[in-house]
């Protein structure tokens, strides 16, 4: 067990991880359970089934029927909510810290009691097919849905984490379940309290709840393992609309090795200080090099990149939308050029720095809140490992001029790069 | 440690009439970040209906350069220390947001008043920014949401009402405007006089207010003198628009009203009504109908805006398109059954914990501090307004809430606007 300043690292019996960290900022607390299975343990047939899953787990359980729970910690004053993703499902709720124990009932008791009655199990298919549906609407979705596939051909990593339709369609009850039985357990989650509590009761509550969950059986591991890319890929969408979009995705390190906080500022540097974890949002990017070659230069309208932390090997993704009047092969020859430029010239230590300090402001951003913070922490520990989140801004710090430039050679290939285009198509308009 | 209220909230006027308020958040141990939010008593109100989007494109090209810095100078300064500079066009009034480490709040307030005192609208980068406007307007017309909204705000508010119009205007509006007409509004309805700037973190009151004495104290100025945004009619028939839009999967509904503004009487009456209809839990009565019971939408709730207008209240939900007539019909129950039956005690007293009981995790970060007081200035709503929030809402009855559903809504007269995929 790890002990220091409020602050707690453990495991209980049944080998559920545990991170609590006092915070006396407000008088609220946060409580994330967080699952190791989301889109990158399924494969086809099955794929969107650790996001139906955790629909379901809003459905009740003998003890909280439906609608019980999420009505408890509304009346409490709380938010409460799910959400999946590849390498996770977490759930999460914020209370006024008094009332934080009602969510470790909740989570300890839907760990294991969830009932998954077929007739809820029809019902949530249409939504889950809806939801589906409205991000079908969205371009952004379609041509990322279309690139990821063609980047991985082999790691499950290649599908969305809603899923394929054919499957939303015909997944049973009974495949659901089985995934919820195998993936959720104590030895395959992590526990993450963040507030103004003790940490030594919180540990207590922890080991009250949870405690007498048996653990399960060893989950199956992901064997997968993405083949090397041998040669550029090139994928097109084509649906009506007015704007063309582009994205470019480069095979990427995962978190763990040390390219990844060089490819991190080289990011920043091209695209501006995005959001650090899956969610929030990023500074503005108007000084970061790709916005004044493309945006400046009245190619595009906006820009962005992103790197994301995950466990297994993902893509740094670069993004374009298409000034009306100009050419997605014009905006994909710009940026080109741009890449051309950090692999044969070295970016400045001015741009490095800036970086850095874009990053520690991010930082202090995202841990003002207490949800926040736990959100941080478990992102962390399921990637990496919290430790790794603590030094994030060391390793950041420690990226010198020649780590950017030898990362722009080493991923800025060709051959390590899948394409996208957008195409806009025009019908006669159809109002009525 | 207590709520945001008189005894840790400081207000003070400049001499110029911009109010600026206070908090000092270091002694709660937040994080090392400022937050500055406020707003100037200008906006698309102040535009002509042929001008529609005028407002909103000043306040997006104020950033695009100033007497003293260009352009480029700008978001050098800003995003070389990770701060952020922002300024949107409302309808009523102009605002803006700041975030940056609190060694950082000198910088960021000379941006902020740089881009707001001396803007020189340079003309190239008005056309880059026209471009990247007028791009945001063909993609919303491909967005159902957006399209059903802009069908929404047409129908429920007669046609000269500044609610009826989008801030963003359209392609043939934002198209037509000039870089004199930038300049112009600027110069006509900018100004100190009703401004008010908000500023929570870990900076001390006394050096915060020196430094935008500093960086505003200089600023005279007139703004436009006018009156409050004007009530409009109920709406006393069904009225509905379809807007087809190609290639798409899902449809989506909005259903509603022109509502209570922030400051009518009701409006709490009709927040709690709203947290009953569409929020409590997962969505409310809606949530609970429309998406568990019958699967038809992954999402289905309401909200009622405020504002200071009749802003509107509106059910929204995204369907599949096979399935629009049938949750438009559970909608339109659920309208029924809360103006015509008593909400049960049980429920009103669940709504009401709710919106006392997450009162301390809105008002977690500096963000949310600094909404809360910005709320109770532009509104009048008195400093210790959060401290008497819970008695609020306390005092409203079940024969409150329908009363309040009755003079709002009714399932047989609304404005509806769907956007979707063509028929088949």
């Amino acid at each position: 067990m790890e002990k220091a300043n409020g602050f707690i690292k453990t495991q209980l019996p049944n080998q559920l991880t545990v991170l609590i960290k006092e915070a006396h900022t407000a008088p609220v607390a946060s409580f994330w359970i967080w699952y190791r299975t989301g889109s990158r343990n399924e494969h086809l047939g099955i794929t969107g089934i650790s996001h139906w899953v955790e629909h379901m787990l809003f459905k009740g359980t003998p003890t909280f029927p439906k609608g019980v729970a999420e009505k408890a910690i509304a009346r409490e004053g709380g938010v409460f909510n799910g959400m999946t993703w590849y390498d996770f499902t977490t759930y999460f709720a914020t209370l006024p810290a008094a009332r934080i124990e009602l969510s470790l009932r909740i989570e300890a008791d839907r760990m294991n009691n969830t009932v998954f009655d077929p007739a809820e199990v029809a019902a949530e298919r249409t939504v889950i097919i809806s939801e589906r549906q409205g991000a079908e609407n969205d371009p952004g979705f379609l041509l990322s849905e279309e690139l990821m596939a063609a980047a991985f051909r082999v790691h499950p990593y290649g599908a969305t984490t809603i899923g394929h339709m054919c499957d939303l369609e015909t997944m049973t009850r009974d495949q659901l379940y089985t995934h919820y039985r195998t993936y959720y357990a104590p030895n395959n989650a992590l526990v993450v309290a963040v507030g103004d509590f003790e940490a030594e009761a919180m540990l207590g509550l922890i080991e009250r709840h949870f405690g007498p969950i048996a653990e399960g059986s060893a989950v199956p591991p992901v064997t997968a393992v993405e083949p090397p890319q041998r040669g550029e890929r090139r994928v097109v969408v084509e649906r009506e609309g007015h704007v063309a979009y582009f994205k470019m995705v480069f095979r990427a390190p995962t978190v763990r090795e040390p390219d990844f906080f060089a490819l991190a500022v080289l990011n920043a540097i091209l695209t501006g200080a995005s959001a650090m974890t899956f969610m929030g949002s990023g500074l503005t990017n108007k000084s970061s090099r790709l916005y004044k070659a493309l945006v400046s230069e009245g190619l595009a309208v906006g820009i962005s990149g992103s790197l994301l932390p995950t466990i297994d090997p993902f893509v740094y993704a670069l993004s374009a939308v298409v000034r009306p009047g100009r050419t997605l092969a014009e905006v994909e020859a710009a940026m080109e050029i741009e890449l051309a430029r950090v692999i044969a010239e070295s970016v400045t230590r001015e741009e490095v720095l800036k970086a850095i300090k874009q990053a520690k402001a991010q930082f202090a951003y995202s841990s003002e809140s207490i949800t926040g913070q736990a959100l941080w922490l478990g992102f962390s520990e399921i990637v990496a490992d919290q430790d790794w989140f603590e030094n994030y801004i060391a390793n950041l710090s420690a990226v010198t001029v020649e780590d950017v430039q030898r990362v722009a050679q080493k991923y800025f290939k060709r051959s390590n790069r899948t394409v996208g285009w957008y195409v806009p198509i025009i019908n006669e308009p159809t109002n009525n | 440690m207590s709520l945001p209220g008189p005894q840790d909230i400081t207000r003070h006027e400049l001499d110029n009439g911009m109010v600026v308020l206070m908090r000092d958040a270091a002694r709660y141990h937040l994080s090392p970040s400022v937050i500055v939010a406020g707003y100037l008593l200008v906006g698309a109100y102040d535009e002509r209906p042929e001008q529609a989007g005028l407002s909103s494109f000043v306040a997006d090209a104020l950033m695009r350069g100033t007497t003293n810095r260009t352009f480029e100078q700008i978001y050098e300064e800003l995003e070389s220390v990770g701060a952020s500079v922002g300024i949107g066009g409302g309808t009523y009034t102009t605002g803006f947001g700041a975030k940056s480490l609190a060694e950082d709040l000198p910088l960021v307030l000379d941006v902020l008043a740089d881009v707001l005192r001396h803007p020189t609208f340079p003309g190239d980068e008005v056309e880059k920014l026209r471009a990247e406007i007028l791009t945001d307007l063909a993609e919303r017309e491909h967005d159902t949401q957006r399209m059903a909204s802009l069908a929404f705000r047409e129908l429920a508010y007669p046609q000269r009402h500044p609610y009826a119009r989008s801030t963003s205007g359209y392609t043939e509006t934002v198209s037509a405007l000039g870089r004199d007409d930038l300049a112009e509004f600027c110069a006509g309805g900018y100004g100190p006089s009703g401004m008010v700037i908000v500023v929570v973190g870990a900076v001390k009151e006394a050096d915060a207010l020196a430094q935008i004495e500093d960086a505003f104290g200089g600023w005279m100025g007139h703004t436009y003198e006018r009156a409050p945004l004007p009530d409009v009619p109920r709406v006393a028939e069904v009225r509905k628009q379809t807007v087809a839009i190609p290639d798409k999967t899902q449809s989506d509904i909005i259903l509603g009203y022109p509502g209570p503004s922030r400051t009518a009487p009701d409006f709490l009456d009709a927040s709690v009504c709203n947290t009953i209809l569409g929020v409590f839990g997962l969505m409310g009565r809606l949530g609970e109908k429309v998406r568990d019971e019958q699967g038809l939408a992954y999402y289905s709730f309401s909200r009622v805006s405020g504002g200071p207008g009749p802003g509107p209240w509106q059910v929204i939900a995204g369907v599949s398109p096979n399935n629009v007539e049938r949750a438009l019909a559970s909608i339109r129950a659920e309208i029924r059954r809360i103006c015509e039956e008593p909400v049960e005690p049980g429920e009103l007293n669940d709504s009401k914990a709710f919106i006392t009981g997450s009162l301390p995790l809105r008002l977690e970060t500096n963000e949310g501090v600094a909404q809360a007081i910005l709320n109770m200035e532009r509104y009048e709503l008195g400093l210790d307004y959060v401290q008497n929030y819970a008695d609020l809402i306390g005092e409203i009855t079940v024969e409150r809430v329908q009363a309040v559903a009755q003079r709002w809504l009714d399932p047989d007269a609304y404005a509806l606007a769907v956007a979707g995929p063509p028929p088949a």
